[in-house]
C-alpha cells in the first residue's frame, strides 16, 4: 500500500500525471492553476521530462498538438479564460484524432471574472467548446484523490479513443489540501505506431500525415461520421457517476458534480437526520452525461434539484434526462460564491416543503 | 541517356495545386532537394501552414502535419521536444508567420528552438484572395487596402529577418529570393544550411524567400518577378542576418548569467 501524502489538488494531479507516464507538459500561468504549472516546472526535469512555459495558452495547446501527434503522453492545464484561448487547438486535436489531456481549474466568469471557484464552463466543456462537430470526454473530480486518479484515467480514455480529454476541476479542488495516495503502475502508453509522426529511418514505414483538412465535403462528412462512431463507443463505455442515498427511494433528487456535490452530500446527511430524504446523482463524466442514471433516479421523485456553481448550465442536461417526468429546479450561484453547508441545508429544506 | 532533372525523393507524385507561375512550387522543390542531399527525409517532420501551402502535407514525402493558422512554430516546438532525433521544419506564408503567428515565431526564435522555418514572403494573403499582409508594400493595393497600403494607418511592412536577428539566441537567419535561376541556386544553399544546422541540433533557423503571387498581384509570372525585384527587394534586402555557425565566438555564452 502506497503512502498517504497531504497535497493540493493542483499538485496532486500533476504528480499523478507524471506517475502515469506524462513526460511532456506545456502551459501558461493563470490563477487558480498556477501550483500545477509550478509543480511541473520543478518535477519534469527530475524525471527527464519536458516542461515548457509557453508564450500563451494558444501556443501551449499547439505545442500539445505537436507532441500528441508524436504519440507521447502530453498534458496542458489552465483556467477558464485560458481554456477559451485553447479552443481552436482543441478542435484541431479532436479532428486530427489525437490523444491529449487538458485540465481546467475553473474560475469565475464571464470575462476576466475572478479567481474564485466556479463551474461556469460547463457548456463550453460539454458541447465541444471550439468550432465544429465534436465532443471531448469530460471528467469532473470532487476530491483531491479523485482529481489525481483522473490524470491516469484521462490518458487511458484519450489513448483508447484518440481524443482530447478534459478534466473539469475548479479553484477549490485545485487549491485545497487533502490526503492522497498515488498508484505507481498506470500501464504503458498505447501503441501509436500506426499514425504517430517520428523517425522512420529504421522501420522504413510509409510517411504519416496528421491532418484535419478535408476539402471534399463528402470526405469531411465521412470523417465526421467516423468521429461520431467513436463518440457512440465513448457514450457506451465511459459514462461515470456516483449514486448517494438513492436506495431507500427518496422523495427528492439532487444532481450535483465536483465541488458542489461535496457540499450537497453534507446537506443530504444532515437533512436525513431531520427526516428529509434526498438522493444524489453525482455525474463524474459530464460528457458523456449519465442521462440514464439521472432518469432512473428521478423516476417517481417529487422534484429534482440541480445544484451548481453557476447560473444554470448542467440543469439543461438534467432536464433532458428527466424529460418532464418531474419538475427540475436549478439552485446556483454566480460570482464564485460557494454554498456553505448550512445555506445548502436551508435552501433544500425550504424547497422540500 | 543522361538524367538532367528529376523529381526529388522529398516530394510525392501528387500534382501541386499552386497557380501557374507561382513560386511556392520552387520553394517546395529546393526544400525537397536539400532533404534528399542531406539524406534526412525519413527523419524529418514537416508542418504545413494555413495559406496557399496548406496542402504541403500531400506534397512532401516526409512525415507531415497540418497546423492551425500561424501556430506552426508552437506545434514544431511540441514535435521537436517529443522527437528530438527528428528534423522539424515549418513552411509558412507572411500572413501566417508575421500577422496571426507573430507571437509564436518570435518566441520560438527567442528560445532558439531547434526547428527550421521556411518563410515564403509574397507580400499578400494568397489563399484568401489578395488581402493585405503585414508585408504588403507601402502604396501597394490589396482587396482590403483598395486605395493602396497607407503606412500612417496600417504601418510599414514587417521585416521578419531584421526583427528576429535582434534576438540573442537565434541561430541562423537569411533572406533569399526566388526570382531567377541564379537566385534559386543561392536560396537552395540557404535552405540546405538551415536543414543541416537542424539535423546537427544547433538551433533555430529561418530562411525567408522573397516570392510572388501572380494571381493576386494581377500580373503574369515574368512581370511579377520583375515587379518583386523592383519593389520588394529594396524593402526586403537579401542577405545573411545571423549565422552563429560561422561566428568565431558564439553570440552568447551557453551558460546562464550569474
Ligand atoms: C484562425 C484563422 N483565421 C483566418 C483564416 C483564413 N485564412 C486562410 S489562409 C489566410 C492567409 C494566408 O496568407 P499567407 O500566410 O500570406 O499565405 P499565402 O496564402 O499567401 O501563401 C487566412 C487569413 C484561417 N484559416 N484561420
Ligand atoms: S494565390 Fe498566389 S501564392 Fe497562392 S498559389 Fe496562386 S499565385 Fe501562388
Amino acid at each position: 500500500m502506497a503512502e498517504k501524502v497531504l497535497m493540493k489538488g493542483n499538485e496532486a494531479v500533476a504528480e499523478a500525471a507524471i506517475r502515469a507516464g506524462c513526460r511532456h507538459y506545456f502551459a501558461y500561468p493563470i490563477t487558480p492553476q498556477s501550483e500545477l504549472i509550478e509543480y511541473m516546472a520543478k518535477r519534469m526535469p527530475q524525471v527527464g521530462g519536458c516542461f515548457l512555459q509557453a508564450e500563451s495558452e494558444v501556443a501551449a495547446i499547439n505545442m500539445v498538438f505537436g507532441a500528441a501527434a508524436c504519440g507521447v503522453r502530453v498534458m496542458t492545464s489552465s483556467s477558464s479564460p485560458g481554456i477559451s484561448l485553447k479552443q481552436e487547438g482543441i478542435s484541431y486535436i479532436a479532428a486530427s484524432r489525437l490523444p491529449a489531456v487538458i485540465v481546467n481549474v475553473q474560475r469565475g466568469g464571464p470575462g476576466l471574472g475572478n479567481i474564485a471557484p466556479m463551474q461556469c464552463d460547463y457548456f463550453q466543456s460539454t458541447r465541444g467548446g471550439g468550432h465544429g462537430d465534436y465532443y471531448t470526454p469530460v471528467l469532473a473530480p470532487s476530491s483531491v484523490q479523485e482529481f489525481a486518479d483522473m490524470a491516469a484515467e484521462a490518458f487511458r480514455i484519450a489513448e483508447r479513443y484518440r481524443t482530447p480529454v478534459l478534466i473539469f476541476a475548479d479553484g477549490m479542488l485545485g487549491q485545497m489540501m487533502e490526503p492522497v495516495v498515488f498508484e505507481d503502475d498506470y500501464g504503458p502508453t498505447a501503441d501509436s505506431s500506426e499514425w504517430a509522426l517520428g523517425n522512420r529511418s529504421q522501420t522504413k514505414r510509409q510517411n504519416h500525415i496528421v491532418n484535419s483538412l478535408f476539402i471534399d465535403p463528402y470526405e469531411l462528412k465521412e470523417k465526421t461520421e467516423k468521429l461520431f462512431e467513436v463518440y457512440d463507443e465513448i457514450r457506451k463505455n465511459e459514462v461515470r457517476y456516483e449514486m448517494y442515498n438513492v436506495d431507500a427511494g427518496p422523495k427528492y433528487l439532487a444532481v450535483a458534480t465536483g465541488t458542489a456535490a461535496r457540499v450537497v452530500k453534507t446537506a443530504i446527511d444532515e437533512l436525513k437526520d431531520q427526516g428529509i430524504e434526498i438522493g444524489l446523482v453525482r455525474p463524474i463524466s459530464l460528457w458523456p452525461f449519465p442521462y440514464e442514471a439521472v432518469a432512473a433516479a428521478a423516476r417517481g421523485v417529487k422534484r429534482v434539484f440541480t445544484i451548481e456553481l453557476n447560473m444554470g448550465q448542467m440543469v439543461e442536461d438534467v432536464r433532458l434526462a428527466v424529460a418532464g417526468s418531474s419538475p427540475v429546479e436549478h439552485i446556483g450561484k454566480a460570482g464564485g460564491v460557494v454554498f456553505t453547508p448550512v445555506e445548502t441545508i436551508n435552501l433544500l429544506r425550504e424547497r422540500c416543503q | 541517356m543522361r538524367l538532367i532533372a528529376k523529381r526529388p525523393e522529398g516530394l510525392t507524385k501528387t500534382r501541386l495545386t499552386y497557380c501557374p507561375g507561382c513560386l511556392h512550387g520552387v520553394a517546395h522543390r529546393i526544400i525537397a532537394e536539400a532533404m534528399d542531399e542531406l539524406g534526412i527525409t525519413d527523419r524529418t517532420i514537416g508542418i504545413a501552414p494555413v495559406g496557399c501551402a496548406v496542402f504541403a502535407y500531400n506534397f512532401f514525402s516526409c512525415d507531415m502535419i497540418q497546423s492551425p493558422h500561424g501556430r506552426a512554430p508552437a506545434m514544431a516546438t511540441g514535435i521537436k521536444r517529443a522527437r528530438p532525433d527528428c528534423v522539424v521544419f515549418t513552411y509558412q506564408g507572411d500572413g501566417d508567420l508575421a500577422a496571426i503567428g507573430t507571437a509564436e515565431i518570435v518566441h520560438a526564435a527567442n528560445r532558439n528552438e531547434k526547428i527550421a522555418v521556411f518563410f515564403v514572403n509574397n507580400a499578400i494573403y494568397g489563399m484568401t484572395g489578395g488581402q493585405m499582409a503585414p508585408t504588403t508594400l507601402p502604396g501597394m493595393k490589396a482587396t482590403t487596402a483598395p486605395y493602396g497600403r497607407d503606412v500612417e494607418d496600417t504601418g510599414y511592412p514587417i521585416r521578419v529577418c531584421e526583427l528576429l536577428s535582434t534576438l540573442k539566441m537565434t541561430y541562423y537567419v537569411e533572406r533569399v529570393s526566388l526570382l531567377s535561376p541564379k537566385e534559386i541556386i543561392k536560396a537552395k544553399k540557404a535552405v540546405k544550411k538551415a536543414l543541416k544546422y537542424n539535423a546537427e541540433g544547433r538551433g533555430f533557423t529561418l530562411v525567408e524567400m522573397i516570392s510572388t503571387c501572380p494571381t493576386n498581384w494581377g500580373m503574369d509570372p515574368l512581370k511579377s518577378r520583375e515587379w518583386a525585384r523592383e519593389n520588394m527587394l529594396p524593402v526586403f534586402p537579401v542577405g545573411v542576418f545571423r549565422d552563429r555557425g560561422t561566428e568565431k565566438e558564439p553570440a552568447i555564452s551557453e551558460k546562464k548569467a550569474s
